[in-house]
């Protein structure tokens, strides 16, 4: 398994339905992200060689740990968190931060979060968290806001700037409707649009939130009802990248100046898009699942336009 | 299995299920009071059921889920196996869904 090249110069404007296909088939830890003059690119697999050869800030993504997670589909959740922690220790080059795209818990119970707590933090790290569904299951939301939502708006969006980059988190869990997918809301997309005010266009653009922002698959509720409205926001600007979580597998899009890319789980995988009768956790024979579930790594690097995502399975 | 159990609100639950009993005279209702939580859909999605009646919703997928009503009902993050029970005392349409997964949608139609 080799890294993913987000390089589409030669490509036209997107990935080719094979290229996303391959993405979709692969199993991991994590993305590492890379940033080379404002794009994100990703390197491939966390504790790569090409991990090791590259230059400029990489920080890392982990994402739906679920912690408290105890059905089949992985009895134990808490200890693949901390297969994946120890990967990201074992990386030969120290990412800057984490960012961790929602669902630490799998039913907000205090035990679930001081657990995930304990093991994150093993990283030695700083996160950045976004919420998930399954954080926000607890009397308005208290444990999650308490935990990790000081100084963010609203129900937890907030934005900070790292080697020139501009990281905006969002949350869109929160307020949902029938019948919908998730959501925004016009109070975080007002504020969106003033915190991208006055922003040079050649700054780069990361934007991370748990529910993807694009249209994956409307029929398992994988897409965010007002997310383009947030990208409407985004246009102009040179280097766009998107991450999310929730899906629980690799999938790649590019439009124009915007990657999108969703991160595997460390806790259980889910099936691609229409192959099975929901999204719920997908039993996979216990040799296997190891090469589901992983983190991604990021990499950036000044000069080039590109910006490196590795996704690294925690076995394979 | 439509089942009144007189305790508390005797007299309108009383009259409820005198209602019930003329509905029933005249038509065959559908007498099912349970909606199974399975791979992410309510079944049945749409249940039509006696004023008076209790429908018990249960969750058999390895996903929390939740049935809410606006307005009407809001049952608490049900894990595997977890029910949630709610005794429809007034006659309309009930619609709901999964608060955690919006595309979940059923409905209650209380006659």
């Amino acid at each position: 398994m080799s890294g993913f090249d987000h390089d589409h110069d030669n490509e036209g404007p997107g990935v080719s339905r094979r290229r996303v296909l391959e993405c979709m088939t692969w199993a991991g830890t994590g993305v590492l992200w890379t940033i080379s003059g404002g794009v994100p690119r990703s390197l491939g697999l966390v504790g790569s060689a090409q991990a090791a050869e590259s230059a400029g800030m990489t920080f890392l993504q982990i994402s739906d740990s679920h912690v408290g997670f105890d059905k089949p589909a992985n009895p134990n959740a808490l200890g693949t968190l901390e297969e994946a922690i120890a990967k990201i220790n074992a990386m030969p080059a120290k990412p800057s931060f984490m960012i961790h795209t929602g669902d630490i818990s799998h039913l907000s119970k205090p035990v679930e979060f001081d657990n995930a707590d304990r093991i994150i933090s093993q990283a030695k790290l700083d996160v950045h968290y976004v919420p998930g569904e399954h954080d926000f299951l607890d009397e308005e939301n208290k444990l999650y806001k308490e935990r990790y939502g000081r100084g963010a708006k609203g129900a937890g969006w907030y934005s900070f700037d790292a080697d020139g980059v501009h990281f905006i988190g969002l949350v869109n869990v929160v307020n949902l409707k029938a019948g919908g997918l998730g959501n925004l809301g016009s109070e975080q997309l007002e504020w969106l649009e003033d915190d991208l005010k006055g922003k040079s266009k050649s700054t780069p653009i990361v934007v991370f939130a748990h529910i993807p922002l694009w249209t994956v698959y409307p029929e398992w509720g994988w897409g965010t009802e007002d997310g383009a409205r947030a990208l409407d926001y985004l246009k102009g600007f040179g280097s766009v990248t998107v991450l999310n979580g929730h899906i629980h597998q690799v999938m790649q899009k590019v439009e124009g100046n915007v990657t999108f890319h969703t991160a595997r789980s460390t806790a259980f995988p889910q099936p691609a898009p229409g192959t099975a009768p929901s999204p719920g956790p997908m039993k996979v024979a216990d040799d296997k699942l190891r090469g589901l579930l992983g983190v991604a790594s990021i990499n950036f690097k000044r000069g080039t336009q590109n910006l490196a995502i590795i996704d690294t399975p925690l076995q394979g | 299995m439509t089942s009144v159990t007189l305790r508390s609100h005797g007299f309108r639950l009383a009259m409820a299920a005198a209602i019930s009993l003329c509905l029933g005279a005249a038509h065959a209702e559908e007498t099912t009071t349970n909606v199974m939580i399975d791979n992410f859909t309510f079944q049945p999605a749409e249940l039509t059921v006696k004023v008076g009646t209790t429908v018990t919703w249960k969750n058999r997928d390895d996903i929390p889920h939740t049935v809410v009503s606006a307005g009407k009902f809001r049952s608490k993050t049900m894990d595997t196996d977890d029910s949630f029970t709610f005794t429809f005392t007034a006659a309309g349409d009930y619609k709901y869904f999964c608060s955690l997964h919006p595309h979940m949608t059923g409905m209650i139609k209380v006659e």
